[in-house]
Formats: C-alpha cells, structure tokens, sequence
C-alpha cells in the first residue's frame, strides 16, 4: 500500500494548496483530499504484524471501520480506525468512512479485548460521521456510539487518538475517548460538518465556509482550547507528502504511548485506576460555564417552602 | 404542537420564581390534539398530564412540568442553579451572536438553560434527577448541559442514589462546537463511574431524541424506558430521506420501532410512569440492601455536593441531609413508602414550584 503512496513532487490535479492565509475551509477541503493518507495507509507504514480483526459478533463488518493488532513503536497495540478509499469505488466499499453501528459495536467489541490483554490503544480519526441511514437507525446507531464512549471512558489502558483528517461529530468522537488526541494541522474536528450547520443555522448550505470559520474547527484552535494535547505540523500537506506526514504521525503517537507507558506502567496494579481518573479528569474538565454565588442570604426562593 | 407551549413574543419575560410555569402556560382555552384532532380543553389536558384524552396522544412537557409530574410532592431540591452558558467560540451564525440568541431564549422560555436537574423522592425513593427542556434551544447540549449533568451524575455516585434522566433533545450545540462534542464523552464518563459504583441510571427517552444525546448518557442507561410515539434516533428523519434517497418506512424512529428492533427496555405511558419507576427503584433498593454494604461507605453527607465555595447552598446540604438519607444511609434501605396513587392529574394550580 505505501508504495501506492510514493511522495510526489509534482503539483497536484487538484488546486489543493490554497494560496495566502489558509482559512478554516481550506482545512476542511486539505482534511477531505481523497489523496491524504487514511488508517490502513498509516498501518502500512507505521505497524509490524497488523492482524485485522473482523465483525462485531452479532450482525457484520464494516468496513468503514478498520481494527486489529500490531506493533506500533516497540509494543504490541490494538489500532482502531476509521477508514476512507481513496477512489469512487474504494469508497463506496468503504461507505466514504461513514460508520455503521455494526463498525462502532466491533470498535467496542476490541476495545474490551485491549483492556483484557492490557493493550495500549491507538486509534485513528477520519470520518465524515456515522452513517445516516434506515439500517443503521434501525440497529440502533446511537446506542452503538454511546456503548464505545462508555467502554473508553472506562478502559483500563493507554489510549492515544490522532485526528489524521477529518473529525465528523459522534461518529469521530466514538474511538476519540483518548489520554493523549494528537491532530494533524490540515485535520478539522467538529461537532457536525460545517454543511450541516450551516444548513440548521443559516437555513442554507452554501454558508458552510463562515460556519466552518465560526465552529472553530481547526487544530490550532482546538489546541487553545486544551482539546487537543498536540498539533502535528504539516509543513507540505499530507496529500503531497503523505510518507513524511505518516513518520510524523507515528514518531508523535510513539512518543506519547513511552510517556503514558513511563507514567502508568504497565506492571503497577494501580495503573487502571488511575488511568481511569485521569481521563475521566481530563474530559470532565472540558466546558465553559459561568457560575454566580446567591446574592441573598438564606435559603433560595423555590427551596424555602421545604 | 409546540406553539401551545410556547408562542413566540406572546409572553411576558419571567423571572425564575415559583410562578414561572404557570405564567409559561398560555390562555389559549382550547388545544387541538395533532393526532386526532380533538379539540380539548386545555384545563383539562392539564389535569391529565398533557395526555389526550381521547387517543392517548402525549403532548411533549416542559422540564419543570415533568418534574412536578415525578417528584413526590414538595421533594424536589434543584441542583446548580446559577450554571450560566458562555460563548467560548464568539459564535455568530445567520441570526446573529449566539449571546443575543441565549438572552432571547432565557427571555422566552424562563429557563436559563437546557437541563434541570436535582434530587427528589419518586415514591420515597431518592433519585437524582436530569430533564431536558426542549424549549430551550431544543434542549441541545453544550457546556452547562453537560456539566449539570456531570455533577448529578457524580452526586449520584456519591450517595448511591439511583439517577433518572428524561430526554428530549435535539443533540449538540452547534453554537458551542467542540465543547458540545465534548460533553458527550463527559457526560457518558461520568455515567460509567456511576455504573462502577454499582448504582443504577434509568433513562426516559421522550419526544424528540435526536443526535448527540441519543448517541451519549441518555441510551447507556441500565433501564431505558421510551414514552408512545415518541421520535428518537440519530440522524434526523429528513436527513436520511435527503442523503438515501429511499422512502422512510411507516413509524421509522418511533418508541415502537425502537421497541421491535431492541433498543429501549420499555414504552410507558405517562399515567403509568410514576408505578414503573416505583417498582424499579425498589427492585433495586432491595438489592442493593441484599448486598448489604458497610456503613460506612455512605454516611449520606456528599450527595448534594453542592459548591463548597457557596455557604448558602452548604447550608442547604444540611437541611436536606436527613431527607437525603434514605438510601441506604444506614446500610439498609428506608422503609419503602406505600406507592402513590399514580399522579396524572395537575394540581389545580398548575405545575408551580
């Protein structure tokens, strides 16, 4: 797969690079390039011994969503992904990286199995979100999401998540419950596409380049706001250099999978625990809020009366 | 539908006292039933919980209306009050700033933001407790959404007390991003700490359920109880249509549909909720006394966890201790009140808290 995706110097088809400033919908455009490398592009170079493991044990495999075990910097972990094509009919295989429950429910299924094994977890996002569809509600595409936020939250293992492209809502979210997010600087990470928003909150699709800018979205951003715990430069953008951009992305995931080693090894029987709390800290943390103190003394007004 | 509730420029602002639901209610003397069109008295829709009355149509309810409809009488002591929304973003979208937007809601709907939450008795029960207000926004989840919810979750751990969340969402905020996203993988962590601590979290799935909440704390639930006809999913249904192309078929996303695929434990319908609830907190309770955990696990101090930094809600956190402590406080279960007849009337004042 990686020689598929020799470094090509020569310019692009698609005017890709944008030229001045890059704004938050060229981000978008740069994370969406069907040429930017995906999971199994990263796996291809980054992974040793990669076993992809199928289904979820009860209705199918999607192939939307790609798992399995490799050794990734020195150690056996278990990598989950999401995964796009890179053509028409890749991507159709493949469901354009869209999620079905069956995806999050075999996510769910090898999280368990890293925790079991006591497994670092390495996970991928690249999705534009889970599938819309009559199947995928009717076998229950939220309950299938809230199941792997539940079970990641509540892993006994190292997680490192990495933004590689594009991070589409719940359906990205779904295997981004992580000690470590790592991001790509082209990567955009949102609460719903910049269409879809611009769609409920302009009444018009066509807007979705100031929605992108108002949501957001970008790495740099979301690394102010304490989301993201590190950005990846891309100095050429990961379509044009996509083997530099992988031994970035893997030099960066190697180097917080030794630090969250050094910091919760692996042979301490707390280590579970306090990964637990740790990442439940981490995201327990994330909001903003303004909270006043009662100006008057005494029992508030609705209270008063018991 | 929702325009009984809440018609837009027809009310006057109102403060968060404890007339604010009855002023919400409007003087509109009659209201069709979308279902079967009857015409009802709205009196009388009211005294029979917003439930037709003639084809069991259950119309969608304020936050505090379900409250008053739950709670045993005068139990209820609401959690985080001065919670208040920020704009970390300076989100601006085709109306306007998001600020002016919250200020319009907060105006309209006398809320200040999409979850109320705080404990209660159902039944004698103790029960944290964590409603949607759809009218607010759509009842989306942002920030203060998902940090109300957080602290009721983490109350509940403290005091194994069982948490009851009622939903009717939209999902997200778009307004406040990543930050909305977020509160997705809060809400549902702390959920799974209040799994480990082995106490239970019921859900209510009402009309309608969509996207991020659906996707989040409001399905991981140990007992998911839907209400008749309710739309609950992920994607919304015209999303679906517009992105397959295929005919939707007859009562897609429904409870029902729900119900036949298995994804909720239960439908209930409004007057037979309160016994539902009663007779899984007891179930639950006498397990939990089956158990019999030590003492001292649970002196039945923490569960409000009201802001240590606030003296006035401390204050409160001793008044209601003693309220507090019947489950469990003693390593065995209050005795369990006798069930109530099930409430599906209005009080005839309305639901003032």
């Amino acid at each position: 797969m990686s020689s598929s995706r020799a470094d090509v110097t020569t310019a692009s088809p698609t005017p890709s690079r944008p030229t001045g400033p890059i704004s938050a919908w060229d981000r978008v455009k740069l994370a969406r390039n069907p040429a930017r490398p995906h999971t199994l592009d990263y796996l291809a170079e980054l992974a040793r011994d990669f076993v992809e493991l199928h289904g979820d044990r009860s209705f199918g495999d999607d192939p939307a969503l790609v798992g399995g075990l490799a050794q990734v910097g020195g150690r056996t972990v278990l990598v989950l992904g999401h995964q796009k094509g890179t053509n028409t009919k890749e991507n159709i295989a493949r469901n354009f990286g869209m999620v079905r429950p069956e995806g999050y429910r075999k996510a769910e299924r090898l999280l368990r199995h890293a925790g079991k094994f006591g497994l670092p977890v390495v996970t991928f996002i690249d999705t534009p979100g889970a599938e819309p569809g009559i199947g995928s509600e009717e076998r229950g595409q939220g309950t299938a999401i809230a199941e792997s936020l539940l079970t990641m939250a509540d892993l006994g293992v190292p997680i490192v998540a990495a933004v590689v492209g594009e991070g589409g809502s719940g359906g990205a979210l779904a295997i981004g419950v992580a000690d470590r997010i790592l991001m790509l600087e082209n990567a955009v990470y949102a609460v719903a596409s910049p269409e879809a928003c611009a769609a409920i909150l302009w009444k018009d699709a066509t807007k979705a380049p100031e929605a992108a800018e108002t949501m957001r979205i970008t790495a740099a951003e979301l690394a102010r706001f304490g989301i993201v715990d590190e950005v990846i430069p891309e100095p050429v953008p990961a379509h044009e250099r996509p083997r530099e951009t992988i031994l970035a992305v893997g030099a960066a995931i190697t180097a917080h999978l030794d630090a969250l080693d050094a910091r919760y090894p692996p042979a301490d029987p707390a280590t579970p625990d306090r990964l637990r709390a740790d990442r439940y800290a981490k995201f327990r943390r994330i909001g903003t809020w303004r909270e006043s103190v009662r100006r008057e003394r005494g029992l508030p007004v609705e209270l008063a009366a018991i | 539908m929702r325009s009984f509730f809440h018609r837009q420029g027809k009310f006057q602002p109102v403060s968060a006292d404890d007339e604010r639901a009855d002023q919400q209610i409007p003087d509109d003397l009659w209201v069709k039933c979308p279902d079967c069109k009857e015409l009802l008295y709205s009196k009388e829709l009211r005294r029979n919980a917003r439930v037709c009355p003639r084809c069991d149509h259950h119309f969608r309810l304020r936050a505090r209306e379900r409250v008053f409809l739950l709670a045993d009488d005068g139990s209820f002591i609401e959690w985080d009050t001065e919670l208040r929304p920020e704009d970390p973003l300076d989100f601006v979208d085709g109306g306007g700033p998001y600020t002016d937007k919250l200020r319009r809601t907060r105006t309209k709907s006398g809320e200040t933001e999409a979850l109320v939450t705080g404990r209660a008795t159902v039944g004698g029960h103790p029960v944290g407790l964590a409603v949607c207000d759809f009218d607010f926004l759509g009842a989306s989840m942002g920030s203060v959404f998902g940090e109300k919810l957080a602290r009721a979750a983490e109350r509940c751990t403290k005091g194994g007390m069982p948490l009851l969340t009622v939903s009717a969402s939209g999902g997200a905020r778009m307004h406040e991003g990543i930050f909305s996203l977020m509160q997705m993988a809060k809400t549902v962590a702390a959920l799974a700490r209040l799994g480990r601590a082995g106490v239970p979290h019921l859900a209510l799935l009402t009309d309608p359920c969509y996207g991020g909440v659906t996707a989040s704390y409001a399905t991981v639930a140990d007992v998911v109880l839907a209400e008749p006809k309710a739309l609950i999913g992920f994607a919304g249904p015209r999303v679906i249509e517009q992105i397959t192309k295929q005919k939707l078929p007859e009562g897609f996303q429904t409870a029902e549909f729900l119900l036949e695929h298995g994804m909720v434990d239960l439908i209930v319908t409004r007057p037979a909720l309160r016994a539902t609830l009663c007779s899984l907190l007891g179930h639950y309770a006498g397990a939990r006394a089956h158990r019999d955990l030590a003492p001292s696990d649970r002196d039945g101090a923490d569960d409000r966890g009201a802001p240590s930094s606030d003296p006035d809600l401390g204050h409160l956190v001793a008044a209601a201790a003693g309220v507090a402590a019947g489950y469990g406080a003693n390593g065995s279960v209050a005795e369990p009140l006798p069930v109530p007849t099930v409430a599906v009337g209005w009080a005839a004042d309305g639901p003032g808290r």
